[in-house]
Order: structure tokens, then sequence, then C-alpha cells
């Protein structure tokens, strides 16, 4: 894992102590909420519906268990003790009161974490597959460049006041963990013809109240030229992107108006002369910074054989291993979805055991993935048994990873002050319904996902199924959508018709899983499925 | 009526206002602010007894005031899964 060098370390302290100075004066009256609304902002400090909220950045989703540790701290002393794992892979806090803050924010600086741009119109946290590093499909650990990418991005002088908020997302592999396609800027690592290692370049992807698939404007950057060609996609953005109507401001609007020909042609011309200011890292910076990315000390004769003799454990190694590039290893992932809980939320003291498993038998490494969930990255196939007793004792074990109780859901109004329906009990009913997981093996891969609100911050434009929560005349309503992904299949789901009751939509989930039963073919998922049928079958069913 | 609204500058806390300087946890307190709401919310928050506040309409239950808008009644209550950190669990989320 990269370690802060005293540039980045200082920088956070003063930030910290900065912070607790603006602090002193709101509560003080020197500052009005209007005056002090920006600063706490860039400091991941919202006002929410019930209290303030803190947004803690957790970098491309990766961190140890010291850091895991700390965000349990923060929970049971500070909050109420839990937190929200989110679609950013970072952490939320819904309960923190401003005269702590500034305390929250020196307990995290002391482990080199912080909540900076994790709010505003900026570059957000740089986002990546929760399997980098591990994956056996990777061409490279796309985590060094994620780095490379955060520390440019990181009070970059020029990116601090964007149009709108800015997300990009790295990947290594043809599959996309990390929703790639659906990011401001999404990047690809791959080897050219040449086998030199470099990226290629969507822009123009996200959710939100007007959802686009990033187009490729590029198909291969050197990696000595990464940061230019980043930089010539914001500068062009900057420059041109829409400050005057919020709901066109993001780069996907701009590049939709200019077309992604013309954007394109901007973007190298920015580029070109970008090139001639020589401000791009030198390869050198990236092989340090890659340095602290180096595998860890693998046990080369450990052994691939596991004993399944558990039917329990065996459900759980199906659904919630990985393989992993090294023989002997598995990557395991830690639902958190149990049947009616709330999808992204664990307790403190599941955050602490999760910290010492991953001390115990993970390399001292944890990853939060984009579907709110959490990863031990490096588990000795031998040590898989152990962690599952440890994990199921506590709640921890749900074998449901990418099955349809294995949901993303936003905080929806239950917490959130943009939010126009809950998310979570919608969440809770469908999990309930679909609890027996022998049902949920059955129907396979299905990726469900809910919105309380046209923001989309539970990704409800790429689900498989999607649900999006809106408020009718008062009363929450809930849309019914099909067919998107946020995979390498990437698609925009489409709404089925007229939306429905909170009991209504669960029904809804379940006619259209009925119909997938009925019509598939083998080896068919549900979005394959409908994807060969079309709309049809399942609006008869919904609304005959 | 018209209840008034907003958080507590040091905890976050929603608060409602309940006459006068007072301000409270539960909107059974809350007290009907008529059409002087925007003078006595600059007036607060001029003291600093509340932060991002504004006014809400409400009408007279048998559970005492009670916000119009769902968004309102679920400040009011509190997280509705979460039962634990209610504040005022007997709130009805549903239109009423």
């Amino acid at each position: 894992m990269y370690k802060y060098d005293q540039y980045d370390q200082a920088m956070v302290d003063a930030r910290v102590e900065e912070f607790r100075d603006q602090t002193r004066r709101r509560l003080a009256g020197e500052l009005t909420e209007d005056q002090f609304k920006p600063l706490r902002l860039m400091n991941g400090l919202y006002l929410q519906l019930h209290a303030y909220m803190l947004r803690v950045a957790i970098p491309y989703g990766t961190l140890n268990s010291e850091q895991m540790k700390m965000l349990g701290h923060i929970a049971r002393k500070y909050d109420r003790g839990y937190g929200h794992f989110t679609t950013r892979q970072n952490i939320q806090y819904n309960w923190i009161k401003l005269e702590d803050a500034p305390d929250i924010l020196a307990d995290l600086a002391t482990v080199e974490m912080h909540a900076i741009q994790t709010s505003g119109n900026c570059i957000r946290n740089i986002s990546s597959d929760q399997f980098a590093g591990a994956a056996a499909d990777e061409i490279a650990d796309p985590r060094p460049w994620a780095e490379l990418l955060r520390q440019w991005s990181s009070f970059h002088p020029e990116f601090s006041y964007l149009p709108r908020k800015f997300k990009i997302a790295v990947i290594a592999s043809d599959e996309d963990r990390a929703a790639m396609r659906l990011h401001d800027i999404g990047i690809q690592l791959i080897h050219n013809d040449t086998g030199e290692l470099g990226a290629k370049f969507f822009v123009g992807g996200g959710m939100g109240r007007t959802p686009m698939i990033g187009p490729e404007i590029r198909d291969f950057v050197p990696a000595d030229e990464l940061i230019h060609y980043a930089e010539a996609c914001l500068r062009v953005y900057n420059r041109y992107g829409r400050r005057d109507n919020k709901y066109k401001a993001r780069i996907k609007i701009l590049v939709h108006e200019l077309g992604t020909e013309e954007y394109t042609r901007q973007v190298e011309e920015e580029f070109a002369h970008m090139k001639t200011l020589g401000l791009n890292p030198p390869l050198a910076e990236l092989a340090r910074i890659t340095e602290f990315f180096h595998d860890p000390a693998y046990d080369t004769r450990a052994s691939d054989e596991l004993d399944l003799t558990d039917p329990d454990f065996r459900i759980w190694v199906e659904q919630n291993t990985h393989p992993h590039k090294q023989a002997g290893y598995a990557i395991a992932n830690i639902s958190l979805k149990p049947t009616g809980g709330i999808p992204g939320d664990a307790s403190a003291d599941q955050i602490d055991l999760m910290a010492d498993l991953a001390k115990q038998y993970s390399f001292d490494e944890l990853r939060v993935t984009h579907a709110q969930n959490i990863v031990l990255p490096h588990v000795k196939k031998s040590d898989l048994y152990a962690l599952w007793q440890k994990l199921d004792e506590a709640g921890l074990a749900p074998p449901n990873l990418d099955l349809i109780s294995d949901m993303i859901a936003c905080p929806g109004l239950d917490y959130c002050s943009l939010a126009n329906a809950r998310s979570i009990p919608v969440a809770q009913k469908i999990g309930e319904r679909f609890a027996d997981i022998g049902r949920q093996k059955e129907l396979g891969e299905l990726k469900l996902k809910i919105s309380g609100c046209i923001n989309a911050c539970g990704h409800h434009h790429a689900g498989h199924i999607g649900i999006l929560g809106v408020d009718r005349k008062g009363v929450e309503n809930y849309q019914l959508s099909l067919g998107g992904s946020g995979a390498e299949d990437v698609s925009l789901a489409k709404i089925t018709g007229p939306g429905f009751d909170e009991d209504g939509i669960v029904d809804a989930v379940e006619k259209v899983t009925d119909v997938y039963l009925r019509d598939r073919t083998d080896g068919e998922r549900f979005v394959d499925t409908y994807r060969r049928i079309g709309m049809a079958p399942f609006k008869e069913a919904l609304y005959g | 009526m018209n209840l008034l609204t907003g958080n507590d500058l040091k905890t976050g806390d929603v608060i409602w206002w309940a006459g006068h300087e007072n301000w409270s946890l539960h909107v059974a307190d809350a007290a009907d602010a008529g059409d002087k709401g925007e003078t006595i919310l600059a007036r607060e928050e001029e003291a600093r007894r509340v932060n991002a506040s504004y006014i809400v309409a409400a009408e007279m239950t048998d559970k005492g005031p009670m916000p119009l808008h769902i968004k309102e009644r679920v400040r009011a209550s509190g997280p509705t899964v979460r039962s634990d950190l209610a504040i005022n669990t007997d709130i009805s989320i549903v239109n009423v």
C-alpha cells in the first residue's frame, strides 16, 4: 500500500488545523452558514436529513487494518456505532457533531486518511477495481496509476472549481468491476500491439438524471503521457463545461453536445499543447509509487485443495470467493447484505473484526467495493474455513455475492436530504422476499440497484433490475427499469412503465424474475434473457 | 399551520421551534409560527440557536403538530429503518 511522504502528511495535517480554526469561527459566530458551508463541504462534512454527515475518502477503495480500525473507532466514539460504505468506495457517518469534526479529521490524519475532495465541484476519490493487485485477469495493478492520479488531483489549483463534480475510475482487466464506463473519465490499462503498457480513455459517462455511457476517445495513451492526457480532458471541460445550469454541467453533457469527435479534437489539440509544457510526472515517479504496491510475501507452497464437506461453507466459497492470481490463494468477499439488513452498513464491532481478520488472513489489506461490500484480497485457501467461521459468527457471511439480495441501495429518504423516497425499506423487503439462498442461486447473477432520487447514487440505471424512488404528489412511488449493466457489457436500463407503491414494487420484482425463469435458456443470466426477448414479456407480466 | 425547523449548530440535531427562544427535538412541542416565520428565523439564526432553518407546512393531528410532507415527517421521526435511533417512533411516515 502507498505510504504518505512528508508532503502528503504535511498537507493533510495543515488542512486539519485550518478546518479546526474555521469550525471554531463558525461556532463563535464569526462565520455565517453561507460562509462556512463551502469550507465544511471541502472537508466532506454535509448537513443531511438528521444531522451532519461526514464522508471519508478511501482512495481506490484500498485500506489497511489500522485504517479500518480507525473507521471503527470513529463509528464508536463520534457516531452511533456504525458506518455506511458507499458506492464510491468511501464510508459515511450519519450522526456527526460539528464540534467533533476537527478531532475526527485529526484522528483520520494519524492513519493517513482524510475527507478532502469527497464533496464539491472537484475531482473526487479515484475509484478502481476492488480486486486490483489480486485478480487473475488483470494485465497490471491499476492502483499505482490510481495513486498517481490521486496525487495529481489533490488540491489541483486549476480543477478545484470545476463546473461540477468529477469522477475517475481506473481498471486493468477486460472484466469491468468498477462501472468504469459510467464515470466522467474511465481509464482502462491495456497493452498496445508492441506490448507497451498504456491506457484507453473513455470520457463522458455518468448516471444521475441524464445517464450516459462514456465513449472511447483515445485507444492508447502511453504511460508517460497519462497525466497530460487526463489534464487535457479536464481543461477542455473546465473551459467549456456549462456553469449556468447545474443539471447540464457534467462533462457528459459537454461531450454529448459537442459530439465525441469534436470533443476529442479539442482534447488532442490541448494535449499537443500540454506536451510542450513538460509537466507530466516522469515515469520514475510512477515507478516510485509502484514500489508501494508490490505483491505480499505469498506462500508459494500454498495448496489449492479445499475441504468443502461443510455445505454452508461450500455455498459461501462458491458464491463469495474469486480466483486469485497466486496459486493457493483466493479473493474473499464479505457481503454487507444480510437478509433484512441495510446495504453497506457495518457496526463498529464488525468493522473492527474485519480489520483483525485482514491482519490475520489477508496481509493486512482490505478493499471497499462500489457494490458496498468488503474484500479481503489475499486469503490462503487453507485459511478460508477459519475465516468463514469467524465471519459467520459476526453476521458477515451471507453467501449472496452478485445475487438478487446483494443489492446496491443509496441511503434514500431515511438519511439523505436530496432523496424523494426511501430506498432501504424496499431493499429490506426484497431481501426478505428472496431470502431463500437456493432460490437466489436459481436466479443466478442478478444486479438489483435502488436509488431514492434521480441523482442515482444507487446506480439504478446500471441495474439488471433498477428501482428509482420518486415523489408522486407527496407519496413514495417506485419506477422499475430493466436491462442495465455497469460491467463490461455496459448498458442503461429502460423503464418498464408506470411505477408501483412500496409493496407493489416488491411484487413487481418477483414478477419479472418469474418471466426470466420461464423464458430463459441454458446459461442465460437475467440480463441476457431481457436482451434476447425484449421488454414486452416483462410488461405483459407487470401490467397485463 | 407553519412550523419552523432547522438543525442545532453544534450537534446537527433536527430541532423544532417551540415558541419564544425555545427549540425542541420533538415535533410535538412545535409551535405555530403563523406568518411570522421568516422574522423569527432571522432572529434565531442570528443568535445561533438554529442552523439551516426553514418553514414547514403542517397540520394539527391527535398526536400534535405534524408536517405535511413525507420528508419532514422522516426528519421528525428519525430513520424509519433504525427504530433504535428514532426520536419519535410514533410518527406515521405515510400520508396523513
